[in-house]
């Protein structure tokens, strides 16, 4: 006996047996990022005043990862739709783009971590907060580009992303003798990493995993797409079938990142 | 008549007529053969359970007779673990209690309930001829393998392993300074990938491979328990997945995700601090209560199989049972904080989970009520199986019980932490889940190997580990209604005043004594599993040969295949006429109807 359902539907249920397991799968990605959700709303309700950030992402970078993210979401309908129609030279066309999609987005994305790793907050000994990226770490002296000094009551008046703030943006350089000191004697300053607050933690763990699953689809569809791509002529039915499963969850990681973007961007 | 019920075993026969032959490497170890898999998890999962009692057998001379060197082991313990002359100390009584529980239930009870017996069983049960997706089964099992083997390596890292309980509770878990804790995280990620995969397989499989005419009511009920169970996998797990992700980057990305502001522990270092202690338990909880279902309900199923077969009448309420399942299913989700009233959460929150907890238990005295009035007026077989499914239904009645004075806001506040809930929660996955393996065990042995195991050896096998199973358990749950708190290396002797005469909250000599009666009936316990484990691999060779493929005389599926049942299963596709069991149907030539007889 072989296993029934492979690529033709069952009657009663109407689904061949990749689509439901993909749907189950999608089921259990959905309380895992659920749980990380409800993780950021407990976190983020739970924050001293002044001490969630709010606008300290790049939002015209998040809105164009955004729009890369939608037309892959579309090229991938329209390479399972040219397959559907036994067109395989565009369906080849499609996937590519959003194999590239995907690297766009990727860029972008390592691009937006880099700078959060460079982006430094300095406690100084006269009780004052320097905050910007750092560009020259000297023997005895730091430089801050796009840098201020923090307001920490003004600060805790924002309680979101949109609210009108004036911060003067400088170069500020700073002598190492005038940062204080944390225990064991290292200066007390700190990029924004994920250690940095509760926010740059949930930030980094979501887009982290988000990021993994890109990676993640964006392999599988490079294999059907190019090594495996041989099964179209082998058996073509099944193979569309292949295609749609990584859609499927492609437009999962898409509708991610669409929560994603205005819970750590906008709010 | 179209029953495929054969006078004589031909596996051999069969096995001849598949084509293809497999090398050993293909056939045993990469195998994608459900029923191979099932026997690779079962036989894992049982090397697991055996060195999770071992730790325990360890951990109880500690508690017996704390601070004196080991019997036995003693030496191995001195060179492994560096343990000072071969005593426990309070670190290596951390790591042998968080990994008795971690083993136990994620390497034991679960690959063995759920990935064991679902994966030999169901395919066969709904007459399909595989899992729907052999490869991903097979990853499943060695996402297990990886998870364990990690797990035990944490063993002999510097500073050994985890050491903050199963429950692994932050900030503690995050605190103890050494790396235990990391590959406890990356080992449950491994487990958790493993149950995920497991789960969307078994579900699919139900779902789709159900042979024509075996409709969703004709499902034999441990059918319906793998899928209920399939599904608390499949929602449960991520949420504790998202945890122990955090919790990794508490440990390694220096987070603080757990961690609360103003918190100061030296081996933590710097912290930014603003996280939140109760997220964890939350997150912890969500996957932990349901688990604890993961944990029974397939025990429940397979009670069912062999009480429906040894009574040789149709189930009490199958109706009953299907829909109770269904019910624990979704209600075990709406019930994970009353592992957390002593949190300070709130009375209102308190409230909540408290009236949940008391309607869950609803479902489960049905269950329960069904199984038992199933016996009502039936001339039972008392054989092996039979013994240890009727045995599972009071232990498993007084493990249920216990845990509603556990589910009150009131009387949890005395109880919570003590050897109270030890008892309680050990009576429903020792003698309770743990029979009901068994169970599963000697029924299905002979469709595995076409050999019946001992009766005799089977029966005092039961017959000590019943008596000493309460030996350890009952005693347990005075010690805890006294007071005694869990998760001390030398049982209370030091934390009590029980030595100073006429202290005030000490616990008394009795409660300290049965330390010790407690301590050498789980050690008899031990012995008594001897007569097992030779039974088990003695009657692969030795045992009774089965006098037909159906030697129980049972109604489902999984009987109407060839012994064993090659690749593929059925000879020829079977097709559903009636329901699951149909036992002495009045007018039926045979006091048996198979499920596939027209
Ligand atoms: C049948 C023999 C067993 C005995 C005698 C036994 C004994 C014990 C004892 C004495 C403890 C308490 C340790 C302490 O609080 O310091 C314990 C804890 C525990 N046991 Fe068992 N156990 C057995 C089987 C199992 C099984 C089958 C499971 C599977 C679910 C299990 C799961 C646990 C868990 C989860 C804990 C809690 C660990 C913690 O505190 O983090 N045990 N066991
Ligand atoms: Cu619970």
């Amino acid at each position: 006996m072989d296993i029934p359902y492979t690529s033709e539907p069952r009657q009663d249920t109407g689904l061949f047996n990749a689509k439901v397991g993909i749907w189950l799968f999608l089921a259990s990605e959905v309380m895992l990022f659920g749980a990380l959700f409800s993780s950021y709303i407990l976190l983020r309700v739970g924050a001293e005043p002044g001490e969630w950030p709010h606008g300290l992402l790049n939002i015209p970078l998040g809105m164009t990862n955004t729009i890369v993210l939608i037309v892959s979401s579309i090229t991938v309908v329209m390479a399972w739709a040219s397959l559907k129609m036994k067109n395989f030279a565009r369906f080849k066309l499609f996937q590519s783009i959003t194999l590239l999609c995907a690297l766009a987005f990727l860029g972008i994305k390592s691009y937006e971590y880099h700078d959060k790793f460079t982006h430094y907050e300095v406690w100084l000994k006269d009780g004052k907060i320097a905050d910007g990226h750092l560009v020259e770490n000297n023997a005895d002296t730091i430089v801050l580009h796009h840098a201020h000094y923090v307001d920490k009551e003004a600060a805790a008046k924002v309680t979101h992303a949109w609210q009108e703030r004036e911060i003067k943006e400088e170069e500020i350089t700073i002598k190492k003798s005038d940062i204080r000191l944390r225990e064991g004697g290292k200066l007390d300053m700190e990029s924004y990493g994920p250690w940095h607050n509760t926010y740059t933690a949930i930030y980094f763990t979501l887009t982290g995993l988000h990021a993994l699953h890109v990676i993640g689809g964006a392999i599988v569809i490079f294999f059907l797409w190019g090594p495996l791509s041989g099964m179209w002529k082998t058996d073509p039915e099944r193979y569309t079938n292949r295609i749609e499963i990584s859609g499927l969850f492609w437009h999962f990681v898409d509708l991610v990142w669409i929560f994603l973007f205005p819970v750590l961007y906008l709010l | 008549m179209q029953a495929t019920t054969h006078a004589l075993p031909h596996g051999a026969v069969a096995h001849e007529a598949h084509h293809e032959e497999l090398g050993f490497w293909r056939k045993y170890v990469f195998s994608t053969d459900h029923k191979i898999i099932g026997i690779q998890y079962g036989i894992t999962a049982l090397i697991f359970l055996f060195f999770g009692f071992c730790l325990m057998m360890m951990m109880r001379w500690s508690i017996a007779y704390p601070n004196t060197p080991v019997p036995v082991v003693g030496p191995l313990l001195e060179k492994v673990l560096g343990a000072d002359k071969g005593v426990i100390s309070g670190e290596v009584y951390n790591q042998f209690g968080a990994m008795h529980g971690t083993i136990m239930v994620f390497l034991g009870i679960v690959p063995l309930a759920f990935a064991a017996f679902g994966n030999f069983v169901v395919p066969l049960q709904i007459g399909a001829p595989d899992m729907a997706f052999p490869r991903i089964n097979m990853a499943s099992y060695q996402a297990f393998v990886v998870g364990g083997i990690i797990m035990l390596v944490s063993f002999f890292i510097p500073g050994g392993a985890a050491q903050a309980g199963w429950t692994s509770y932050s900030p503690l878990a995050s605190a103890v300074a050494t790396q235990g804790q990391t590959f406890w995280i990356i080992g449950m990620v491994f487990l958790i990938t493993s149950s995920l995969l497991g789960a969307v397989n078994f579900l699919a499989t139900i779902i789709q491979l159900r042979a024509p005419g075996m409709t969703w009511m004709r499902l034999p009920f441990f059918v319906w328990s793998q899928f209920v169970t399939g599904f608390l996998l499949l929602l449960a797990f991520p949420p504790l997945e998202a945890a122990a992700i955090m919790q990794l980057m508490d440990k390694v990305a220096h987070t603080s995700f757990f961690l609360p502001s103003g918190l100061q522990i030296s081996s933590l270092g710097h912290i930014s601090g603003g996280g939140s202690p109760l997220l964890w338990q939350h997150l912890f909880w969500f996957l932990g209560h349901p688990e604890v279902y993961v944990l029974i309900l397939p025990a429940m199923g397979i009670v069912c199989e062999i009480i429906a077969n040894n009574t040789r009448k149709p189930i009490w309420g199958y109706k009953s049972l299907v829909y109770s399942a269904l019910t624990i299913g979704f209600l075990s989700f709406i019930v994970w904080a009353h592992h957390m009233y002593m949190t300070g959460m709130g009375t209102k929150i308190s409230t909540f989970f408290q009236t949940t907890t008391m309607i869950i238990s609803i479902p489960s005295v049905i269950i329960l009520t069904c199984l038992f009035l199933s016996l009502w007026g039936a001339s039972i077989r008392f054989n092996a199986p039979m013994l240890f499914a009727l045995a599972f239904l009071p232990m498993f009645g007084i493990g249920g019980l216990t845990g509603l004075p556990l589910g009150f806001n009131y009387s949890d506040l005395h109880l919570h932490d003590t050897y109270y809930v030890i008892a309680h929660f050990h009576y429903v996955v020792a003698p309770g889940t743990i029979f009901g393996l068994f169970a599963g065990i000697y029924y299905w042995y002979p469709k595995m190997t076409g050999r019946h195991m001992s009766e005799f050896w089977g029966k005092v096998h039961f017959w000590t580990s019943l008596i000493f199973m309460n030996l350890i358990f009952q005693p347990m749950f005075a010690q805890g209604m006294a007071g005694m708190l869990r998760r001390m290396a030398d049982g209370g002797a030091n934390y009590s005043a029980a030595q100073v005469p006429g202290a005030i909250g000490g616990l008394s000599p009795m409660i300290m004594h049965f330390n010790q009666t407690i301590s050498i009936a789980a050690w008899c316990l031990g012995l008594a599993q001897i007569p097992f484990i030779i039974n088990f691999f003695w009657s692969i060779k030795h045992g009774k040969p089965i006098a037909s493929d159906n030697p129980w005389e049972a109604t489902t599926l999984e009987w109407q295949t060839p012994t064993p049942p090659p690749h593929g299963n059925f000879e020829k596709a079977p097709e559903v006429h009636r329901g699951p069991y149909e036992y002495s149907v009045p007018g039926a030539a045979r006091d048996f109807t198979p499920q596939n007889e027209a």
